[in-house]
């Protein structure tokens, strides 16, 4: 375990296999929570937290449970359930300890459960045989990678409301064909790893 | 009649991809090819038709605090079962696939369709609601792949449709490419539909 690759698995999560970007993981916020870049920031903020200590709970539970057990076929089952158990818990902190925070991420709390980038990290965690550092390293890239992305996009479709976009591409088609350019230019980094 | 109806309405009039919107992730991942489109839909769509007939037998055991997570399991359980069949019958697709198998659990669209349909009515329509919304979802997934394939490989299925003369833009099979192709087709279609509106 040396630095080199803890900073390895740091730029290949954020720029090179950026999670929305080149693996299409958590497209529903991402388009659904783009239209300000405030609250696209709260949800990477959100999202960066549960990714952190899901991959760590994953991680506990896929190799201190499931696999002396032989019953790494629950795999999905049990992923999924620790991370709709976790949104609730961080939920419930989150507004006992700071309501106004809670305020601002709101209905967005709730929806990372179905964030499909939560459950495909710690999936990934495991087809990769990170060990519980790489893990949580990559989970930290990755929801750097997701916040970045997001916030990149909110900034471009604040401005995009202001240009004269043809009828049929109005809302959901030109935000796809943003999303197309940006991605495109993150292809751009594909030689960095 | 009525069976018809609930069927056939998943397929165009609230198409999930085309006009609900749900669905994104595997929609845009898995459509580099039409094989890999098609095996997607159908894995989709088996879990959607039997997670709807479990959901609407049990909906009356569920106190409704509880009832997304009890959803989420329903779903999980049928999500592992068409994932170990395909691992022992279709590797190959299967392989193509990865984590988009087990990410069917987090598709918007299954949780959608148990909360406001199968929570609501009885096992059969049910069953058919989930099978229309699942060919509507497979018909999508197919035309995006099609696209895709045709334009960035120049094959249809695997079949070369576009001869020697055709230079493949490798780009469309690739991240971007799905972004664009299924922005062009999001757009044709509000062109489609906005013209029928004017014809009536």
């Amino acid at each position: 375990m040396s630095v080199s690759s803890i900073f390895l698995i740091l730029v290949s999560s954020i720029l090179v296999n950026n999670f929305i970007l080149s693996r299409f993981l958590g497209i529903c916020p991402f388009f659904g929570v783009s239209k300000q870049v405030e609250t696209a920031f709260g949800m990477g903020m959100a999202v960066t937290f549960v990714m952190a200590l899901a991959s760590l709970l994953t991680y506990i539970i896929q190799h201190l449970i499931l696999i002396p057990l032989k019953l790494e076929y629950l795999q999905t089952i049990a992923f999924i359930l620790v991370i709709a158990a976790l949104v609730q818990f961080v939920e419930m902190v989150i507004e006992k300890t700071s309501p106004t925070l809670y305020q601002s991420l709101g209905v967005y709390l709730p929806l990372i459960t179905t964030n499909c980038a939560v459950l495909g990290l710690t999936l990934i965690n495991i087809q990769m045989k990170f060990n519980l550092i790489e893990a949580v390293i990559h989970a930290i890239g990755a929801a750097i990678g997701f916040s970045l992305a997001i916030v990149l996009f909110a900034a471009i479709r604040e401005r995009l409301e202001l240009y004269d976009v043809p009828e049929v591409f109005k809302g959901f088609p030109i935000a796809l064909i943003t999303a197309s350019l940006m991605s495109l230019a993150f292809l751009g980094f594909a030689g960095l790893v | 009649m009525k069976f018809g109806r609930i069927f056939s309405r998943g397929i165009v009039f609230d198409n999930p991809v085309y006009v609900q919107l749900l669905g994104m992730c595997p929609t845009l991942a898995v459509t580099n090819s039409a094989k890999n489109a098609l095996g997607m839909g159908l894995a989709t769509t088996a879990v959607l038709i039997g997670s709807n007939m479990v959901i609407s037998l049990i909906k009356k055991l569920i106190p409704s605090r509880i009832r997304i997570p009890a959803f989420v399991v329903v779903i999980a359980t049928f999500v592992t079962i068409v994932g170990m069949l395909m691992k022992a019958f279709l590797p190959d697709l299967d392989k193509a696939l990865g984590i988009f198998i087990p990410l069917i659990v987090v598709n918007c669209l299954i949780l959608a369709r148990a909360e406001s349909f199968a929570s609501k009515q009885t096992v059969f329509p049910s069953a058919i609601d989930g099978a229309g919304m699942g060919l509507g979802f497979t018909i999508a997934l197919v035309i995006l792949g099609i696209v895709r394939e045709l334009l960035g490989a120049g094959t249809i299925f695997g079949m070369t449709i576009l001869g020697e003369f055709y230079q493949p833009a490798r780009i469309m099979t690739q991240a971007p490419g799905a972004f664009l192709a299924l922005g062009l087709l999001l757009a044709l279609f509000n062109k489609i539909t906005s013209k029928e509106l004017n014809e009536l």
